[in-house]
């Protein structure tokens, strides 16, 4: 027995090298960067567990808002939501919770975090995926054009117009975009609702239903849109102003392809490279950068859950976005380190 | 080029043709009330449910045994005809109106009241948001359907004001856990004037009109409560006729609304009043000095020279843009019964200040800054709300005034739970506070007796930590006597003894500001009559009384058959184009490569 399984160890050994990559294997890598994904997360559970614990403010003060509480009721708010137990032993009971996918019950709703949670996710995801979308379009398509005549006229001006928008206050913008659109002002009627996501005497049809949230969709995902596309489009085009210089653009010239091929095939893909994992990043911090325009637009959103868990303040809310929008950042973290991998050959070989 | 202008053209069209399609108006439709909310609606649980927009909501759909009058705050009958209390004012004997039926058919009885009033006091969950009322109840009882019978352990003038909701017993009966249940079945049973049909949280609340109230059903057949996080927003939803009642608007905002041709502007009295808090040192509940007072402001007459030393007229007109009312009682005069004006009102008068600082010792340094008589320079710290622009504006003008009569402020502005903490703890100078009052008196009257001061553990809810055995007898008088008139007196020397102590300084009284679309309603009965508003009352009655114009009879509904078309019609466009572009790049597919 102790001879087959020497001799598997050395046929393995004897594997040639060639398949394997020198970085490791995907498994491997896939290990780590997962690995390395729930260690962050975990550290941020303890780290919002604690941090809002440090927070000023009597958790069932908040919750009674100075009505005229007696002592009876407020001992059993305290033991209603774990207060009358030690720091450690909360800890503990909040690990175990979560690891059950319970966050806690909110003291300002009554109800169970994770359910709220869920109830907002889906409208921040509609909003920010649509802003998203848009911006790295028109800022993929901008920078390109910005970078392949840079220095001209268009670079100039719409490098210029995307870094007003990106130094905006996002509030103010949004009330503009509003006041303008929404209302209307001189020639320019009011075209969308000024604010919500969809309207009370919507028909339940499907079609009604659709067009009447895209009508709300519209205006914060346009104010979004203005203010983040400035970054994709300097991405875009300072990586497609590294690639320019480059000897294949040159051989593809020679080759006696149109100027917009040479661009449109060899050079774009090349400069995508590092923009698709920078979209990757902003998906998860975008989230959270959402509260300005969701509070403009009273979107209800997990920007919006965030910024009245803040007020009050509700701690199991507050964590459990905390975790929530922390928890998003890393996944994209993740998922962008995979995907640089699978984009980019160098990564693989390093 | 010209193919991607086409293409932008097209997405563009798209983008506005189906809104230019819902903006035609089609025949039809009942008058529908829409009402710009900006606080969240925390529960449709009547027990857990505490938010302004949340109780705003329980008035329109639950019953309660009595109400205030639209006129002027009187207690006035609702669910219980009329009452009687024994000699000893321990028993109260409400006999319950006849007739009145949920929403589901059933009778509302005296058992439905006795069975909510019975589980705030047994079950903590549904104490949550009214507990305070039956906390000196000893027993509550139904004899019959028409009878309800509470004995209260002391004698307790505020039964009249118990504005918790009833529930039907036949619909909770079923509900094990109160704190866990989101009463979310639509529709939601009731017996109020409106019946919640559909809540969508954080978006919209709406209610239709009871065919069976009891006092026959409201002339708006439908209610809508839309959420805005932010009341520009609201503003802007008001003058698009997007809403029709906006409510909460700054100073800046209602005077906007002045030149707008439908909109009318409502300037109602508030029912907060706002103050500036004078540490006279605090002590818990036991009586042991807590927090971190200056030793100074012991001194009743320095509290009462700083008081003398402020321009509450200024405040109005500044801050408030002359929206309020100077400050003086403790009760606001939106409870006019109540509400008490000092007859020698300590006016602004920093001569006077300053020389009752001097007559009382507490001479100038070289600095210019006065000193206690043992030799401590008089800087004060002015706790201010970090998120209200109102604190700092009133903050840099007190600092300004204080120091004319030689005391240095230095300004704090922190969180909201700071304030709470600190003011709790007694560690202020000065700190802003204010308090929404009821039309009963005594929750506010209540905060300034001896036992509101914290517990040596921390708990209570304090507010200028007077603690004065005369105030004390007044109050506890005022909630023992049950004729009106003795009371109402009661209560004015309790708030003379308040103002003579100087423990805080009430600084103003801000109104509260409404606007609502004049073209499609009108006679919204506001609360009190004069000056009155109509959101955030103390009942129903504002979107009871509200009568539409025909214009909102005839109101324009959404035309989504345009719509789809619209759309179908943007789809085979946009095919078309991709088609071309398609046959395009086939054509020169050659060129590549």
């Amino acid at each position: 027995m102790a001879d087959s399984t020497a001799e598997a160890e050395d046929r393995a050994e004897h594997v040639p090298s060639g398949h394997v990559r020198s970085g490791g294997g995907w498994p491997g890598y896939i290990a780590r960067k997962l690995g390395g994904g729930l260690v962050s997360v975990f550290l941020v559970a303890v780290l919002g567990f604690f941090l809002f614990r440090v927070l000023p403010g009597d958790p069932v003060r908040t919750m009674t808002r100075g009505a005229p509480v007696s002592a009876e009721q407020i001992e059993q708010l305290r033991q209603r939501f774990g207060l009358d137990q030690p720091l450690w032993k909360q800890f503990l009971d909040f690990l175990g919770a979560l690891l059950r996918g319970d966050l806690g019950t909110s003291y300002t709703y009554s109800r169970p975090v994770a359910e709220l949670i869920a109830e907002r996710f889906w409208p921040t995801v509609l909003l920010v995926g649509t802003a998203t979308v848009l911006a790295v379009v028109l800022g993929l398509w901008i920078g390109t054009r910005a970078a392949w005549r840079h220095g001209g006229g268009f670079d100039k001006a719409s490098t210029s117009i995307a870094l007003t928008l990106w130094s905006v206050p996002t509030f103010w913008l949004g009330l503009i975009v509003l006041m303008v659109f929404g209302v209307g002002v001189g020639p320019i009627p009011g075209l969308f609702p000024v604010g919500g996501m969809s309207s009370p005497d919507t028909p339940a049809e499907l079609i009604p239903q659709v067009l009447d949230v895209a009508r709300h969709l519209v205006l914060p995902s346009l104010t979004m849109v203005a203010v983040i596309y400035a970054q994709y489009l300097m991405v875009m085009r300072s990586s497609l102003l590294e690639e320019m210089g480059a000897d294949y653009l040159t051989t593809a010239r020679a080759k006696g392809l149109r100027e917009d091929l040479v661009r449109r095939r060899h050079a774009v893909p090349n400069a995508l490279l590092p923009t698709v994992t920078l979209i990757f990043l902003h998906l998860g911090l975008v989230v959270g950068g959402a509260i300005t325009v969701e509070t403009v637009y009273s979107w209800p959103g997990l920007g919006l859950l965030t910024f009245e868990a803040l007020r009050v303040p509700d701690l199991p809310l507050l964590q459990g976005t905390f975790i929530v929008l922390a928890g998003s950042v890393i996944v994209m973290n993740v998922v962008a380190d995979l995907l640089y991998r699978v984009l980019d050959p160098r990564v693989r070989a390093a | 080029m010209g193919r991607k202008i086409l293409v932008a053209l097209v997405v563009l069209g798209g983008l506005l043709m189906p809104n230019a399609a819902i903006a035609q108006p089609s025949a039809g439709g009942a008058a529908k009330l829409r009402v710009a909310v900006p606080q969240q609606i925390d529960s449709l649980n009547p027990f857990l449910g505490y938010s302004l927009a949340a109780t705003d909501l329980f008035r329109l759909i639950y019953p309660t045994l009595t109400t205030y009058s639209p006129q002027d705050f009187s207690a006035t009958p609702e669910l219980a005809e009329r009452w009687e209390t024994s000699p000893d004012k321990l028993t109260w004997t409400f006999h319950i109106r006849p007739g009145v039926q949920w929403t589901d058919g059933q009778p509302v009885t005296a058992r439905d009241a006795a069975y909510t009033y019975d589980r705030m006091m047994h079950d903590p969950a549904a104490a949550t948001a009214n507990g305070n009322f039956v906390e000196n109840f000893e027993s509550v009882s139904a004899p019959d359907d028409g009878t309800l019978v509470i004995r209260t352990k002391t004698p307790q003038s505020t039964m009249l004001a118990i504005d918790a909701p009833i529930v039907p017993e036949h619909v909770w009966s079923k509900v094990d856990d109160v704190a866990g249940f989101a009463n979310d079945r639509m529709p939601v049973v009731g017996s109020g004037p409106f019946e919640l049909t559909e809540y969508e949280p954080e978006q919209y609340a709406m209610l239709r009109a009871n065919p069976r109230f009891w006092r026959g059903p409201p002339k708006v057949s439908e209610l809508q409560f839309v959420q805005f996080k932010n009341t520009d927003a609201s503003v802007q939803a008001l003058r698009k006729g997007e809403v029709d009642v906006a409510q909460k608007l700054t100073p800046a905002q209602f005077d906007a609304l002045a030149d707008e041709p439908d909109v009318e502007q409502v300037k109602g009295q508030g029912r907060r009043f706002f103050e500036m808090l004078i540490n006279p040192g605090a002590a818990n509940s036991a009586g042991a000095p807590i927090g971190t007072g200056h030793p100074a402001l012991r001194d009743v007459r320095v509290r009462r020279a700083i008081d003398q030393a402020i321009n509450k007229q200024a405040l109005v007109d500044r801050v408030l843009n002359g929206y309020g009312q100077v400050g003086g009682g403790y009760l606001p005069p939106i409870f006019d019964d109540y509400h008490w004006t000092p007859p020698q009102p300590r006016g602004f008068d920093p001569a006077a200040a300053n020389a009752q600082l001097d007559a009382a010792g507490y001479r100038r340094g070289p600095d210019g800054i006065r000193r206690t008589p043992q030799g401590e320079p008089l800087n004060l710290g002015f706790m201010l709300h970090a998120s209200t622009s109102a604190d700092a504006q009133v903050g840099e003008f007190v600092k300004r005034w204080l120091a004319d009569v030689g005391i240095a402020v230095e300004l704090e502005p922190v969180s909201d739970n700071q304030v709470n903490d600190r003011t709790t703890a007694g560690d202020f100078d000065l700190a802003i506070s204010g308090w929404s009052a009821n039309p009963d008196p005594d929750y506010v009257l209540r905060l300034q007796t001896c036992g509101s001061r914290p517990s040596p553990e921390g708990g209570g809810t304090p507010d200028s930590f007077l603690c004065d055995q005369q105030y004390d007898d007044l109050y506890a008088r005022q909630l023992g006597e049950f004729d009106p008139a003795k009371r109402i007196d009661l209560v004015k020397q309790a708030q003379r003894r308040f103002y003579d102590q100087a423990t805080a300084s009430v600084l103003y009284y801000q109104n509260s500001l409404e606007a609502h679309r004049s073209d499609r309603y009108s006679g919204f009965t506001t609360q009190p009559a004069a000056e009155g508003v109509i959101t955030g009352q103390q009942g129903y009655w504002g979107y009871y009384g509200a009568q539409p114009t025909p214009a909102a009879m005839n109101s324009q509904d959404t035309d989504y058959g345009t719509v789809a078309w619209v759309l179908v019609g943007i789809v085979v466009i946009a095919g078309v184009v991709i088609l071309l572009v398609v046959r395009h790049r086939r054509a020169t597919v050659d060129e590549r490569e």
